[in-house]
């Protein structure tokens, strides 16, 4: 349902690209060390965008620099054509919601959700409607008079939400939404969020460190290394076709092949590689330079076959044995173990119940097709 | 229950009569029916009735109350400030010094800050014609300088303790930061606050020293009235203002202690996955 509304947003986004966000060569630099070093980014209209990266990768500096709690070094911020660099966290139509919430501990829900609403002179009436349809939105109407230590994780992400959301922000912005929050309610409520932002219409950038939550969550992803932006894509992107060697081992597993190229033609090209029995076929022409003949070449587990029978097919397989077998119900990873000491992972999707398995020890080959794997810039 | 070994045991109450002993003695002869003070007559509250027709120790009584109340309430508001500089203000020019001189009177020998704010006042008196005498006000400033190092160490261990992005919220919801204070932060940081005060009160309630240097004629606090009245000799009279006075102090510690730990408690839940 949500893919769904998802690639409904896409293709529109597509027809019709709306640049509300964007982020123009920003920097931030705190005393010598670069947080973030010149990003720049587009975000459009009712878009869910995620900035996913690992601790320090700067992610949260710029959330922060949206919000306006961190004045850039550099760069310059536009949120509907209005360039917000200047302003102040209290005079941005920006909203956040917190890590930990950051519920006001001596108000009630109501006066929570309030807030906002009381600091733009709305009436009494005006406010008291406002609250009442928050609070339906996120299903808390009946804990309005509870304070938040009354509430369980939960509960408080929605009262959380439904405060930002009160003021109807032109931009949303997540801090790590489900950090705070089992990883069983975590999923539900992944779900539930997008739902609710979907419906208020809001554009909305969240920050993350789990690449599950961006790829459910989001239409588009940005992964984050080191200050700067690695790759943006949509998940399926990022994930099928990465952008680097960084970001094919940051999203997902892969297993990384390194070898020489040495037919590059329009429609194949050929990559010897020392650790496998045959040489690797590539359905497409690889337009690399001539001069560097080494190349990458990244293939995720859960396009590996693996079988007792050798393939008869004249390239893409080696040989080895079953060296570790990993059951997590759903799938199987089996680390095989290739002649030449590579270790590869492959997913076996555990589609039977009680089928015949290979089992440790076991002599295997590993196959895969002639477009199941993608080439890295070395 | 758990037997402590008789070592501890012991230590800890010779401790404690340590501690306390002079105390619970000047109580119990404050009930001293005797007119001699080292020689017990039997119990009586006569003593306490006494008091209140001594009009120079009520007066002082009052005096001292006076300036306790001024002072706790300037040192919470100029402590508050402080401490707020000292936790929420990340990086400005001499940072370390500031907190380094916010809290140097509390290490300071009340004999030097009494002398050289004594000197202050008659330097004041002379070029600027204020203040004309000393007296109350002047206590008041004095009392306020120090009460106020105890005031921001109280005041900024709270504000380090509490959730900024609390703080965050408000201003990013439309909260002016000035307003955030006020509503925000002074509400999450109200217990030490309270505490503060109960503490600069009594500080200001029992100094005599800094009292002794910057007063004027007339203007005797009420252990400047105790003291004096010992060096002609130990009255009856003494002890039992005296055990008023502890009585007073030990209430307002205890209060603010109570007003702490029932913060904390209230504290440990909201937003502690933090």
């Amino acid at each position: 349902m949500v893919g769904a509304a998802g690639a409904m947003k896409q293709a529109m986004a597509k027809a019709k690209p709306d640049e509300f966000v964007k982020i123009e060569r920003i920097s931030k630099r705190f005393d010598d060390a670069l947080a973030v070093d010149d990003v720049s980014l587009t975000v459009n209209r009712g878009e869910i965008f995620a900035l996913l990266g690992g601790s320090g990768s700067g992610k949260s500096t710029l959330l922060r620099m949206l919000a306006g709690f961190e004045r850039p070094s550099e760069g310059r911020v536009l949120l509907d054509g209005q360039d917000l660099t200047d302003l102040p966290p209290h005079q941005r139509p920006i909203n956040m919601m917190f890590q930990s919430y950051a519920l006001f501990p001596h108000m009630t829900v109501e006066q929570n959700i309030a807030f906002g609403l009381k600091q733009d002179r709305m009436s009494k009436a005006e406010i008291k409607d406002r609250v009442a349809e928050m609070l339906k939105l996120v299903r808390m109407s009946e804990y309005a008079r509870r304070k938040p230590h009354q509430l369980s994780g939960g509960q408080r992400q929605r009262v959380a939400l439904a405060r930002s959301l009160a003021k109807s922000p032109k931009l949303l912005l997540l801090d790590e939404p489900m950090g705070a929050l089992d990883k069983k309610l975590r999923s539900q409520m992944q779900l539930e969020l997008v739902e609710i932002i979907e419906r208020v219409g809001v554009t909305c950038i969240m920050v993350t460190h789990d690449q599950e939550e961006a790829m459910t969550m989001a239409q588009r992803i940005a992964i984050m290394h080191q200050g700067w932006i690695a790759q943006v894509g949509t998940p399926m992107d990022i994930y099928e076709s990465p952008a680097s060697r960084h970001v094919a081992e940051f999203v997902g597993s892969v297993n990384i092949f390194e070898g020489e190229l040495t037919v590059d033609m329009e429609d194949h090209a050929i990559i010897e590689c020392p650790k496998l029995d045959r040489p690797i076929y590539i359905g497409h022409g690889i337009s690399t330079r001539a001069e560097d003949r080494h190349t990458i070449f990244a293939l995720r587990p859960e396009k590996v076959w693996v079988s007792p029978d050798k393939p008869d097919q004249e390239y893409n397989w080696a040989h080895g044995e079953v060296h570790d077998i990993a059951y997590l119900g759903g799938h199987s990873v089996y680390y095989i173990k290739l002649d030449s000491g590579l270790i590869v992972q492959a997913f076996f999707a555990n589609s039977e119940r009680r089928m015949p398995r290979m089992t440790w020890d076991d002599k295997v080959y590993i196959s895969w097709e002639n477009d199941s794997g993608v080439v890295l810039p070395s | 229950m758990n037997r402590r070994p008789a070592f501890s045991t012991a230590m800890l109450w010779l401790g404690l009569v340590f501690l306390y002993l002079p105390m619970v003695i000047l109580v119990i002869y404050s009930f001293n029916a005797s007119r001699l003070v080292t020689v017990w007559g039997g119990w009586s509250i006569h003593w306490y009735i006494g008091l209140l027709d001594n009009t120079g120790l009520m007066s002082a009584v009052k005096r001292s109350l006076q300036i306790a109340f001024f002072t706790a309430t300037a040192a919470v508001a100029l402590g508050t400030l402080a401490a707020f500089a000292m936790t929420r203000i990340k990086r400005f020019r001499g940072r370390t010094l500031f907190s380094g001189l916010v809290t140097a009177p509390l290490v300071m020998p009340e004999v030097i800050t009494g002398l050289s704010l004594l000197l202050l006042f008659v330097a004041m008196a002379q070029a600027v014609g204020w203040p004309a005498e000393r007296g109350m006000v002047t206590i008041w400033i004095a009392h306020t300088t120090f009460a106020t190092s105890y005031v921001a160490i109280v005041v900024s261990s709270r504000l380090g303790e509490i959730d900024q992005s609390v703080e965050e919220a408000a201003l990013d919801l439309g909260c002016p930061p000035w307003k955030t204070f006020l509503q925000i932060t002074v509400p999450m940081i109200a217990p030490s606050i309270a505490a503060g005060w109960l503490l600069a009160f009594s500080l200001s309630l029992d100094d005599l020293v800094l009292a002794s240097f910057v007063s004027g004629p007339g203007a005797t606090t009420l252990p400047m009235e105790v003291f004096s009245s010992v060096r002609l000799g130990v009255k009856p009279e003494i002890n039992a203002i005296a055990s008023v006075i502890l009585l007073a102090v030990a209430l307002c510690t205890l209060l603010a202690w109570l007003i702490v730990r029932s913060a904390d408690r209230r504290a440990r839940n909201p937003n502690a996955s933090s």
